[in-house]
Parts: structure tokens; C-alpha cells; sequence
């Protein structure tokens, strides 16, 4: 095993679990995984893909670490799928720690080098496998882990106590009646047009999000609800750490929860795993073959109530923004153009960003990696160099990440490497320029 | 359910209630709740202070407080709400608040029988259950979900025993979850707990048990089942003999377990949320026989006919002959009784109503905003603003109505013969 | 040696390679059943679109990215794959079995072709030794593969130039052939036969499912 900075971070979800393996146990894991849940997709991608190396340069951590061979993804899956098959699971702890920490901290999931291997292999999908082998053995980053403990226990990513999700929204509502007149977060309305659901950091940390949203709800007039119970967060790093059983749980409580309150849709807010998760993942281990009921993510939202005019911009924002593409939304639902036509209509200056749309990189806090938390955010940073590149190129002072995960991954690179700009939400620009008509002013 | 044989069954129409007035009397009305007898119209509102009460027809609660939500009638017609009184919370019933107070209070919940009500607290950062004004002796560290014996007397929730530091995922595995029934916890410990549920005569409680990262089961009263699965579901007592019976995954499939036997062995993609006829001698149950084709199985025996979009729950006659869901298809949704879906499709139904003798089905449906009885596939009568589910009188001749038209709300006795034709 | 390359050879490669492709593809999809969300989602229209942007040449941006490598690639796999079909010495030998015959390349051309097809392998080799994120995922198998797809295109052009005893170069021409053959369904070379299989169905998740291009 070789000896980087990478390989040498401490983190108990590995370093500590590793001890209580045995090699049975190992070897029983993987045989169970590589030939009882995967099948055509596994034998297919691994009898194909022909070691050409094209999807190198797909990844932004290849491209940031200089080229190092390590970070290909076809290189991630060499040092650790292939030793798998090849040793028929006959590995040991250390290498196990190393497949953990290669598979959590160094892809991020994101899918854009299957974009770039000419026969379409999803190499995320394989890194995935890996994930559910280190998930089943419980050797996943500590604080990944601890996020999937919560959605175990809470159905949201955050601990959040079902009384702190309640009084946060009684809160954000009194907080938004501030601003717009009778602005409400109706809660438990059964019938309502629209369930919007959000990821607990907004109850946790960013709770004005809750209140940017009840003004927007306001002013576009939208019949909406929010439930009062579990249900609520549509996040699940479950998904990601690789624990599709309780990924299954959260979602089908999201979805259940929609269907108790007769909504007739849910609008998420703006986050883009969330969206991988309740759209695709999650009722795909569920048995549907399509969300139960219309998911619309809130940069669609946003796109829809602007062009029908329920929402007006008053003045647009002046100072010149960039837009980052979250990938899950963008290359997993190709909403790239209509996050165009919304910052548009909101900002008067927009530079966009290259590569772009389905081709633009990772924040690299996606597909869990920023939940792996403190210990792996240097190499995260280091992972993410082509990332201040790109945005540094725009000369923008905004970057508007539609997206928790790539809200708090820029926000990194932005520190890491000191770009001398800010993060943005949508919502957080919508509230500020939209017109509200003097009937709703306070 | 209601008791309906003191309700007056006389009285054609009657308007109840006009809305216009109380909205012009109130700085704010929120949503609008009605009794199950369809006498009483209640909402919070919000006077010009600021100040929340509950409006009910004409009428007000006297006492005014800092935040009323979660207004709910009870099956005996008794209306209830959280309430916020000097930064305390507590539940008030028609108007009088409990003698309780607490940090937070919240998810209040009639019994069965309709004649306790109890509810989730938070008191000294210690977690717990009200339930009539009484509290249980031993707060907990969390609590998520909790369950009523089907009499009220007693109390099961989903709780923490142990205090957890933070991102301490290796005490988590130890196991810090477990279940407390009347405010006193099982002696084991689990990774996770959920679903508590009591048996008929509320002597044992059910709940989901994990045991290890991947390894599912279900207990009764502390008592695991021997066998590990990959994943389980709600667990349900059978009416009759007090047995437990829930979805279990092994090997990718779904089957029905009793008391930790496979008992239907058919390899469903999916199952879950499992009814029992009224006589506990049928089951049906929510199943996917193939991936992403979903219907209603009954006896293990799946409908032919499969929808794509989504199945909810069984719902069985009083006799126990016919089995109901709602179904969705390409996002429009309808009722199917014993496989056969109506012919006609709505923005949204709502869940199906029995006549007392089991061959008539009613329901209430949406249609561009506009609500509707639907008996028994076809939309009958007028179209409302508003509608509250329909309900049969006892000898099933008679259909009450609950609805707003013209923000006045009316309570209607219509014949049982004119709405099924 | 000629004799039996010249006749039963011939006929257990070729059924090696129909058999073999035929029972790679069929029970690719049978297994592909068993992975549940497969199947489900394939959809010609996406399918056939992201197969077309990855065979036409700079159809998509990784195309785009490395010409040299495209325009090699290119004309290596068109060249590996049409010479055989259409080389004159081919078809004649089609025509005396068979009486069957077709359309043939112009000589030069063929040699020409032929003489790409070996420049392509010795580049990808050159490659996979030089490169240091191809060298590190390359294993020895790598080599063998470009030996077995060029040694037929070696010899011919051998056999065409009659170096050495033209009846062995012939013979080791007919059982590197052969081999070339046989080889497709159980070697790397399968990547001929999954191409339109994962390509359709990565298409199909992009597009279909989730209104993006995978190009």
C-alpha cells in the first residue's frame, strides 16, 4: 500500500473497524456482493472496459492531482474491484481501509467519466459496489457513517429532534410574515398542491432558507404544506455509505409522507443528491421504476415560476455571477439549461463557466464526500484545483450552487484556495430581487 | 371509529357556518377542520395582536394564546390543538389547556377507541409521552414514534437509552435504541427500533428491531425472533390470536413472516403494509410481484391487474369480502376494488368508503381543484369547494356530507339510493 | 497444417465466433434480467443516439478532446475491421469454396489498410508502455490481445510481400486468423460484441431517464 498524505489520515470509521475483521468475514462479504446482488452490470462493465484510459481525464481528481495514475477512475478501480475479483475476496484489513478511503474520499460518484468512456461504463456504479462492500464490512469514514446512523434513527441526516424540525418552521414562519405579509409554512395541510421537502441542514444551520422559501411560496401563490412529522428530508447519505436498506427506509417514508398528505407533488428544495436519491436510488430498491409521485427540483420550480411570470424581479442583481452545475441535477436530469434561463432572469451579469453543463466537474462534496467530514477535507481540496481553475476563469464574485453539497464544497475551494468569492443560493438571490406586490408588504 | 347512531340523521341541509364572516372577523384563518358528526367548522385563527385561538362555527375558545396549531376534532367529537401558553407547550381540549406544560409537545394521537389522546413531549431535555394530562415518570435521551394501546391506557414509543456523543458511531453499534412501554424501557438495546405496535387487548407490543449493520427482525415485548433478515417492515398482531405478522426480505425477495415463520413464500420485489379483514381470517398487503409493477395481494394471491405508478393501503368491507386501494397511473388516480380499477381517473382520491353492507364503495376526488362524491367509479351530485370524506349511517340508507360551497359550510343528509343510483 | 487451416479450421473458428458471440450476448441479457433496473429503461430512440454520437468520429467531447488518438483509433478499428471482409485474397477464397464473391479493396488499398491496422496495434502498445495512467491499469492479457488482433494483419502483409516460404507464412496467416476469430467472444475483443449493449444502455439512462446526453 502506498504511503501518501491520503493513506496516512486518521479516521476511526476505518482505522478502528478494520481490527474486528476477519478474513472469512471479508471474503464472505464481497462473494456475497460481487455475485448474489450484482449481476449483468458488474460482469458486463468488468469483461468490456478494454484498460484504454479514456475516462481519465474526466475526473477532477486525476486532472487536479497532476495526472496521478492513482486517481483515474479506471485506476480507483484497478486498486480495488479488480484485486477483489482477482483475489476472490481474500483480502485483508488494510486493504479494505484502502478501498474505504478511495471509494468514500476520492470519487465522488458524480458519473461524468461514464460520459467519457467510449463503451458508457458506469464506473461510478462499480465504485458504488465498492462503497456497499466497505458499508456491509462497517468500515466507512466516521462521519459518513454517523450521517447514515442518523438516517437510521431520524429519517434526516442531521439528528434533527422531531420538536427542533417543528419549532424551526414555527420559527422561519414568524420570520417570514416579517417580510411578506401573511407569509406561512402551512404544516400537515392535507390536499395541497405541492409538499416541499428539504435536507436537515436547513432546519439545522441554514434555517432562513425555510424562511426565503415560505416569502417565495407567498408571492407565487402556491397552495404548499410541509409535514409535521418524519419524512421531511429528502437527503440520504445512506445512499451513498453504501446502507440501501435504510437508504430504502428514508425514501419510503418521503414518499408515504407525500402520499398521506395528498400531495400532488413534491417540490424539493435545492439540493442535488437529494434529488439522485428520491428520484432514482432510492425507489429503484423500492421496486418503482419511476419516483411514485412528480419530484420537481427547485431549480425546475424556480424556472417555472418565473417564466410564468408568478414571480417578478423587481431589479436584477448586479453583481456578475457564475453558476456551478450540480451534477446530479444537471448530468442526472439536464436542468442546465434552465438554471441558465433562472439566473438570467434574476442577475444582469452571468458568466458562465467551461466545460458546462452535463461536462462540468464535481464539487467535489458530492456523492458523500464532504460527510466524511474534517479529516478528508484537505484531500478533498487537493482533489479540486480544476474546480478553482474554472472559476477563477469566470472572474465572477458569486458562484450560485443550487446544491448543499456543492453550496459547501465551493465554498471550500473558494477558502482553499483563496478565490476571493462567495456562495450563493438561488433562494437566497430570489428573495432578494423579486417584486412583492404592496398588497403582501408588511 | 365514530359512533354515528346519536347524529342527526334527519335534517337534509343545513349551513353550518359562514366563512366570509370569520374571515373578515380574524386578521388570519388557517385551515379549516370539521367534526365528525359535520355540526362544527373549527380553525386557528389570528386576531390583530397576533394572538392564535380556535374558531368553531360562530363561536371562539375564550383564552387566547401565543400559537395554536394542529387543530383536530376526536372520533367523539371533542376538539383538540397545540397550544403555546407563556413559551410552554400543551394540548388543549375544547378550550381548556392541560394542567401539563411542556418545552415542546407535539404528534397528539387519539386511541382506537377513540377515548384517550396522547402525544409526544419534551420536558428538562428529557424525551417522553402524555397521554389524558399524564406523564410518563422517565424521560429519555429521544424519542421518534410512539403507539397507543387500541383503549388508551397505555403507551409504547420508539426511545434512546443512552446518551450518544457526538459521531460516536461505536457506541451506536452497541446499541442506544430500544422500546418503552409505559415509560419503562425494554432491557435490550438495539440499533434501531421503529414501528411499536400493540396487540388487540394491549398486553404485548411489536416493534422492528435492527440488530447489526444489515441484520433486521422484529421483537414482542423484548423477545426477538430467532431468525436475521435483510430488511423488515411494520409488524401487526393478529386480531385474533395475538400473533405477529410482518414483511420480511431474504435473498433480495419479500416474503410474510409469522411469528418468524415464512408464511407466504411468494417472492414478492416488495410488501409492505399488511391489513387484516375485520374477522383477522384475510390478510392483503401493498406488493410488487416484479420490479416496478405494483398491486394489492390478498392471501397471497397478487391482482392481476398491476399499476406502475403507485398502489396505498388495503382496505377490506366489513364483511371481509372485498379489498379496496387507491391507485395511481400515469400520475392520475382512481380506486380499484378486488383488481378491477374504476373507469374514470382524478387529481386525487381519497380513501374508499364502504356502505355498511360491503357492495357500495363512496369516496371524495378532485377534479381542476374542484371536489366530488365518487360512488362507486361515477362522480355524483354537485361539485364543492371544499369536501371532507363521506360517511354512511349505520343502516347504510343515508350518506352524510361535509363540504364548503360558496365559503359557507353545510352539512348534508342525502339518501344512500340517490347517491348509488 | 495448410489443410486442415485451409479447411476444418475455418469452420470451427467461424463457429466459435458465431457461437461464442451469439451465447455472450444472449446470456449478458438473460443476467441482465436478473439485475431488475436494466431492461426496464432501454429504449431504442436513446440507445441508437448515444451508439451514433460514439461512432461517428468526434461525436463526443473526449473525441474531441485527444484528435490524434480519435483519428488513429478510428481508422484502426474501420481498417481491423473491413480489410479481412474485403481483401481480394479473401474473397477469391470465398469464390473457389462457395462461388460466392463481392466488391474487393483495390490492392494498395488493402495493404495500405493493412499496414494501419499494425501501425494501430504498435501505437496502442506504445502507448500503454509510455503513458503512465494506461501503463499502471494495463496487465499482460493487454498485450496478448493486440498480438492476436494484429499477428493476422503481420502475416498477411508477409504472405502478400511472400517473405519467408509463402506456404508457412500462409499457414501461420490462416491460424492466426483463426485465433483472431475464435478469440472475439472470449477475450477482451468482446468489447466489440458489449459495445452496443452498455453504450445503449447508458444512452438510455441519460437520456431516457434523466434528459441528459452522455456524449
Amino acid at each position: 500500500m502506498k504511503d501518501t498524505p491520503e493513506s496516512r489520515v486518521i479516521d476511526p470509521g476505518l482505522d478502528e473497524t478494520i481490527k474486528k475483521l476477519t478474513p472469512e468475514h471479508i471474503e464472505r462479504v464481497v462473494q456475497h456482493v460481487l455475485t448474489k446482488e450484482n449481476a449483468a452490470r458488474l460482469k458486463v462493465y468488468i469483461d468490456t472496459c478494454v484498460h484504454c484510459g479514456l475516462c481519465a481525464e474526466a475526473c477532477h481528481t486525476y486532472l487536479s492531482r497532476d495526472c496521478d495514475p492513482d486517481y483515474s477512475p479506471v485506476g480507483k478501480v484497478k486498486n480495488t474491484l479488480w484485486e477483489l475479483i482477482k483475489r476472490k475476496g481474500k483480502v485483508d484489513g488494510e486493504f479494505v481501509k484502502m478501498m474505504s478511503r478511495v471509494a468514500f474520499t476520492e470519487c465522488a460518484v458524480c458519473r461524468r467519466c461514464s460520459m467519457y468512456c467510449p463503451f458508457g461504463i458506469d464506473i461510478a456504479y462499480l465504485l458504488m459496489i465498492v462503497r456497499r462492500i466497505c458499508s456491509l464490512l462497517g468500515v466507512v469514514p466516521q462521519y459518513l457513517q454517523d450521517t447514515t446512523n442518523s438516517h437510521a434513527v431520524t429519517s434526516n441526516q442531521m439528528w434533527v429532534h422531531q420538536d427542533e424540525w417543528i419549532d424551526t418552521l414555527q420559527w422561519q414562519e414568524e420570520e417570514a410574515m416579517s417580510e411578506v405579509k401573511d407569509a406561512r409554512i402551512p404544516l400537515e395541510k392535507e390536499g395541497a398542491e405541492v409538499m416541499y421537502s428539504v435536507i436537515a441542514p436547513e432546519p439545522k444551520i441554514l434555517a432562513q432558507l425555510l424562511g426565503n422559501m415560505a416569502q417565495i411560496m407567498k408571492v407565487a401563490g402556491i397552495d404548499w404544506t410541509m409535514p409535521a412529522t418524519d419524512g421531511w428530508d429528502n437527503s440520504n447519505m445512506a445512499m451513498y455509505s453504501g446502507d440501501f436498506e435504510v437508504m430504502g427506509r428514508v425514501e419510503r417514508l418521503h414518499w408515504e409522507t407525500a402520499a398521506r398528505l395528498k400531495a400532488k407533488k413534491i417540490v424539493m428544495g435545492e439540493c442535488g443528491h437529494a434529488f439522485r436519491g428520491a428520484v432514482y436510488d432510492g425507489p429503484r430498491w423500492l421496486g418503482w421504476k419511476f419516483p411514485p409521485i412528480p419530484m420537481v427540483h427547485a431549480i425546475e420550480f424556480y424556472y417555472d415560476i418565473l417564466k410564468s411570470g408568478r414571480i417578478k424581479v423587481k431589479e436584477k442583481f448586479k453583481e456578475p455571477v457564475t453558476v456551478q452545475d450540480p451534477c446530479n441535477t444537471v448530468r442526472g436530469r439536464g436542468l442546465g439549461p434552465k438554471l441558465r434561463y433562472v439566473v438570467n432572469e434574476l442577475c444582469e451579469n452571468f458568466i458562465d463557466v467551461n466545460p458546462r453543463f452535463e461536462h462540468n466537474y464535481c464539487c467535489m462534496a458530492g456523492g458523500g464526500t464532504i460527510n466524511c467530514g474534517p479529516p478528508w477535507k484537505r484531500s478533498r481540496m487537493v482533489s479540486n484545483r480544476v474546480k478553482a481553475e474554472q472559476f477563477k476563469a469566470t472572474g465572477a464574485h458569486i458562484v450560485i450552487t443550487p446544491c448543499h453539497n456543492c453550496h459547501s464544497g465551493i465554498e471550500d475551494v473558494i477558502g482553499f484556495y483563496k478565490l476571493g468569492m462567495h456562495v450563493k443560493f438561488i433562494s437566497e438571490i430570489m428573495v432578494e430581487v423579486m417584486d412583492v406586490p404592496d398588497e403582501l408588504k408588511p | 371509529m365514530p359512533d354515528a347512531s346519536n347524529w342527526d340523521w334527519a335534517v337534509e341541509k343545513k349551513t353550518v357556518a359562514d366563512l366570509k364572516q370569520l374571515r373578515d372577523k380574524f386578521k388570519g384563518v388557517h385551515e379549516f377542520v370539521v367534526s365528525p358528526d359535520g355540526e362544527k367548522i373549527a380553525a386557528p385563527v389570528v386576531t390583530e395582536e397576533n394572538s392564535f385561538t380556535a374558531a368553531i362555527n360562530s363561536d371562539t375558545w375564550p383564552e387566547m394564546v401565543e400559537l395554536l396549531w394542529y387543530l383536530r376534532f376526536l372520533p367523539d367529537g371533542r376538539l383538540t390543538a397545540l397550544v403555546r401558553i407563556d413559551d410552554q407547550w400543551t394540548l388543549m381540549v375544547d378550550g381548556v389547556p392541560w394542567n401539563e406544560r411542556f418545552e415542546y409537545a407535539w404528534d397528539p394521537r387519539p386511541c382506537a377507541s377513540g377515548s384517550a389522546i396522547g402525544m409526544m413531549i419534551k420536558r428538562d431535555f428529557k424525551y417522553g409521552i402524555a397521554i389524558d394530562d399524564k406523564v410518563w415518570e422517565e424521560g429519555f435521551d429521544g424519542i421518534r414514534d410512539y403507539a397507543l394501546s387500541p383503549d388508551g391506557s397505555r403507551a409504547a414509543a420508539t426511545v434512546q437509552v443512552a446518551p450518544l456523543a457526538e459521531a460516536d458511531i461505536f457506541a451506536f453499534s452497541e446499541g442506544v435504541w430500544s422500546i418503552a412501554v409505559d415509560g419503562k424501557a425494554w432491557d435490550k438495546k438495539y440499533l434501531n427500533t421503529w414501528k411499536p405496535i400493540f396487540s388487540a387487548d394491549g398486553s404485548k407490543v411489536a416493534a422492528e428491531i435492527r440488530t447489526d449493520i444489515c441484520e433486521y427482525s422484529i421483537s414482542v415485548d423484548g423477545n426477538d425472533w430467532n431468525d436475521r433478515f435483510g430488511c423488515v417492515w411494520e409488524p401487526l398482531f393478529r386480531p385474533q390470536n395475538g400473533s405477529v405478522i410482518a414483511p420480511v426480505r431474504k435473498d433480495g425477495f419479500w416474503r410474510l413472516a409469522e411469528n418468524g415463520k415464512t408464511i407466504w413464500d411468494g417472492k414478492y420485489n416488495q410488501l409492505w403494509q399488511v391489513k387484516f379483514s375485520p374477522d383477522g381470517s384475510r390478510i392483503a398487503v401493498i406488493a410488487s410481484p416484479e420490479y416496478g409493477r405494483w398491486t394489492i395481494a390478498v392471501d397471497n394471491a397478487p391482482w392481476k391487474r398491476i399499476w406502475e405508478d403507485m398502489v396505498l393501503e388495503p382496505h377490506f368491507s366489513p364483511d371481509g369480502k372485498r379489498v379496496a386501494a387507491i391507485v395511481k397511473e400515469v400520475n392520475r388516480w382512481t380506486i380499484a376494488v378486488d383488481g378491477n380499477p374504476w373507469g374514470e381517473q382524478f387529481d386525487m382520491i381519497w380513501d374508499p368508503v364502504f356502505s355498511p353492507c360491503g357492495k357500495h364503495i363512496i369516496a371524495k376526488a378532485e377534479r381542476n381543484g374542484r371536489f366530488m362524491i365518487v360512488a362507486d367509479g361515477k362522480p355524483v351530485g354537485p361539485q364543492y369547494d371544499a369536501l371532507w370524506d363521506p360517511i354512511f349511517s349505520a343502516d347504510g340508507t343515508k350518506i352524510l356530507l361535509k363540504y364548503i360551497e360558496n365559503d359557507k359550510y353545510c352539512r348534508q343528509v342525502v339518501s344512500a339510493s340517490d347517491v348509488l343510483g | 497444417m495448410y489443410d486442415f487451416a485451409r479447411g476444418p479450421l475455418v469452420w470451427i473458428a467461424f463457429a466459435i465466433f458465431f457461437g461464442g458471440s451469439v451465447y455472450r450476448i444472449i446470456s449478458t441479457i438473460m443476467l441482465a434480467k436478473k439485475d431488475k433496473v436494466i431492461l426496464p429503461y432501454m429504449r431504442t430512440k436513446y440507445g441508437l443516439r448515444s451508439i451514433a454520437h460514439w461512432l461517428i468520429p468526434f461525436g463526443s467531447r473526449n473525441m474531441r478532446l485527444r484528435p490524434f488518438f480519435t483519428i488513429m483509433s478510428f481508422l484502426f478499428h474501420a481498417c481491423l475491421l473491413l480489410t479481412p471482409i474485403f481483401t481480394l485474397g479473401h474473397i477469391a477464397l470465398w469464390q473457389e469454396s462457395w462461388g460466392v464473391s463481392w466488391w474487393h479493396l483495390p490492392d494498395t488499398l488493402s495493404t495500405l489498410m493493412t499496414f494501419i491496422v499494425v501501425a494501430g496495434g504498435v501505437v496502442f502498445v506504445l502507448r500503454r508502455l509510455s503513458d503512465p495512467t494506461v501503463r499502471m491499469v494495463t496487465s499482460f492479457g493487454d498485450f496478448v490481445v493486440v498480438l492476436i488482433v494484429i499477428a493476422p494483419f503481420v502475416t498477411g502483409l508477409l504472405a502478400y510481400y511472400q517473405v519467408f516460404d509463402y506456404r508457412t507464412i500462409i499457414t501461420i496467416h490462416m491460424w492466426t486468423g483463426a485465433i483472431w476469430l475464435a478469440s472475439v467472444p472470449f477475450t477482451k475483443i468482446a468489447h466489440m460484441l458489449f459495445f452496443p449493449l452498455t453504450r445503449a444502455y447508458m444512452g438510455c439512462e441519460f437520456g431516457y431517464v434523466r434528459n441528459a446526453r452522455d456524449w
